[in-house]
């Protein structure tokens, strides 16, 4: 066991994918966990969807991945908080967005695939891989990470307030608004560096899953905060470790995908989660899918 | 004259496959649009845009198989609705879209990597393609939306109730947890006729685009949803005009052009204050 986990340590491309992957990990966690309690897990993932359009132009730009990413996907964010103002348009002004986004995102991909006549880079952006990730992008994945978690950090106690429970919060003259825009920065952030560095598909599991899996078994924001990353990097370092291990097996040394080992994680600690809740969590959460 | 053969040039209406993709697209345009009134009215977007593109999955599997990618699609974009159906309730129903979707792409991207599927029939399914559209396509989705038109003329009233107002339609007697099954199979259904033709990413725009915008143009909701029949249709129209013009990917033109009736839906409303809705209590 030791013996493995030295070798898999000394392997080229797999300290930097636990490095990454972990910083991703951990901001998508904590994030996660009010996404899940905000009720905004669509947007979460459209924006995944919606940064990759920016980065297929920023391809065609010249420019770093890392800026579409994280421009188009802020750029989303926004539109989507401005056009669902009132609860009943948020989710279609989420899907028309996204329906917009996807379909420009259709458009570069094409222009890509005429330029460079192979389908190698749009998939490449579509799919992502936490492998190939370029070493230099480390540095600025790490300062936006620390960018959301302050950002949320500062936004904590409203933050709540106005995700539990929103016509007190407002009553008690916390700008709903303002709140929702910068929450809607910090989420923008988290997804797009995760969609950069392992693809759209995991930017949505690693914001999504450990979160949901975390508010089952405490209550309290603060540890379900905590327990989200924890369960985040879980998944990414044994799902990384298993992918790397996966290439002795069949069929042949072609490897098999570290998204879907991390995916896997992912859901195999979602289910464990309803499956096994805890009894004595304390309920400071309202149980938002008991309360139907 | 010059501009009109730009827009209409001969091969448009001539060209066999352009045929089939007339009568193809046509038919899943009302397809899609008939559910989606369903899910804007119950606000389950991440669903449509999910069960698509799960669906996928099934296609790239099929290709590893051997099998047919159409029933690929069809088995995922069942399996994914009804993973939704057991693991959701309506509160929460995002975080186990997200999942049921999640496991899904996982799958695909298992599937793709062990099959090393060539990546331009990937893109295709992706993004959809208007040209290898067969005569045998169109029959076959001619049917789909015969069967979901038979669905929603027997269900319609205790459809359109369990979507506005859940607990009346319960104690009315309408089953819950059955309608919403139903209502995921209907967009598994729709998803499964969409898919090789505009696209995994965005059959979806032909599912919630015209619905959304005939919400703000509808006074009734019978009216709603033949506005979003019409709308959807137009669309699928113009869109297979501007690619045929163009030789761009059609799922673009649909992005756009339902994102604009999107936009004049909400100007339309602004205009004359119209509160969203409108058209979606029934009487």
């Amino acid at each position: 066991m030791l013996g493995f986990i030295e070798s898999l340590l000394a392997a080229p491309t797999v300290a930097p994918a636990l490095l990454i992957g972990s910083l991703v990990a951990v901001t998508s966690g904590v994030v996660g966990v009010f996404v899940v309690l905000r009720g905004q897990s669509f947007a979460g993932h459209a924006l995944g969807d919606i940064g990759t359009t920016g980065a297929a132009a920023a391809y065609l730009g010249g420019l770093p991945a890392l800026y579409g990413f994280v421009g188009v996907g802020v750029l989303g964010g926004l539109a989507i908080e401005g056009l669902g103002e009132r609860a009943r348009e948020r989710d279609v002004a989420t899907g028309i967005v996204l329906s917009l986004m996807l379909g420009v995102g259709a458009l570069l991909l094409y222009f890509m695939t005429q330029r460079t006549n192979a389908t190698g880079g749009p998939v490449a952006i579509l799919f992502g891989s936490i492998f190939t990730v370029d070493p230099s992008i480390m540095l600025p994945v790490a300062l936006f990470s620390l960018l959301a978690l302050l950002l949320l950090a500062f936004l904590y106690r409203p933050l709540v307030f106005a995700s539990v429970s929103p016509q007190a919060a407002q009553a008690k003259g916390v700008p709903l608004q303002g709140v929702g825009l910068l929450f809607m920065l910090a989420l923008a952030i988290a997804v797009e560096e995760s969609a950069l560095v392992a693809g759209a598909l995991l930017s949505t599991a690693l914001l999504i899953g450990p979160a949901a899996s975390a508010v089952r078994w405490t209550r309290q924001i603060g540890a379900a905060a905590a327990l989200s990353a924890l369960l985040g990097l879980l998944a990414v370092s044994v799902g990384i470790a298993l992918a790397y291990q996966s290439y002795f097996w069949p069929p042949g040394h072609r490897g098999w995908p570290v998204s879907f080992f991390i995916v896997l994680l992912v859901l195999t600690e979602y289910l464990l989660a309803r499956l096994l809740p805890a009894r004595a969590a304390r309920r400071v959460l309202p149980r938002r899918e008991e309360a139907a | 004259m010059g501009l009109w053969q730009t827009l209409f040039p001969s091969g448009l209406f001539t060209a066999s496959f352009m045929q089939n993709a007339w009568l193809a697209g046509t038919a899943v345009a009302a397809l899609s649009a008939l559910v989606g009134f369903f899910v804007v009215l119950r606000g389950a977007t991440f669903v449509a845009h999910a069960v698509p593109r799960a669906s996928f999955a099934g296609a790239a599997g099929a290709v590893l198989a051997g099998g047919d990618t159409v029933l690929g699609l069809a088995i995922f974009s069942a399996l994914s609705a009804l993973g939704m159906a057991a693991l959701g309730t309506r509160r929460d129903q995002g975080q186990t879209t997200a999942l049921v979707l999640m496991a899904a792409l996982g799958l695909g991207s298992l599937f793709l990597a062990l099959g090393g599927a060539y990546a331009p029939e990937v893109y295709a399914l992706l993004f959809g393609q208007i040209v290898g559209i067969g005569r045998m396509d169109v029959y076959a989705i001619l049917g789909l939306l015969l069967l979901a038109l038979a669905a929603t003329a027997l269900l319609y009233r205790p459809l359109l109730w369990s979507s506005v107002a859940p607990d009346v339609a319960e104690a009315k007697g309408v089953p819950r947890r059955r309608m919403e099954i139903l209502f995921l199979l209907l967009v598994a259904l729709a998803a499964t006729a969409a898919v090789p033709i505009v696209g995994a990413l965005l059959s979806f725009s032909l599912m919630v685009g015209p619905a959304a915008a005939a919400a703000y143009f509808g006074r009734s909701p019978g009216q709603a949803l033949g506005i979003a029949v019409l709308i959807g249709i137009l669309s699928i129209w113009l869109s297979l005009v501007f690619a045929y013009d163009t030789g761009l990917p059609v799922g673009f033109f649909v992005a756009a052009v339902t994102a604009v009736f999107y936009g004049l839906g909400r100007l339309w409303a602004h205009l004359w204050q119209i509160e969203r809705g409108r058209g979606q209590v029934p009487v």
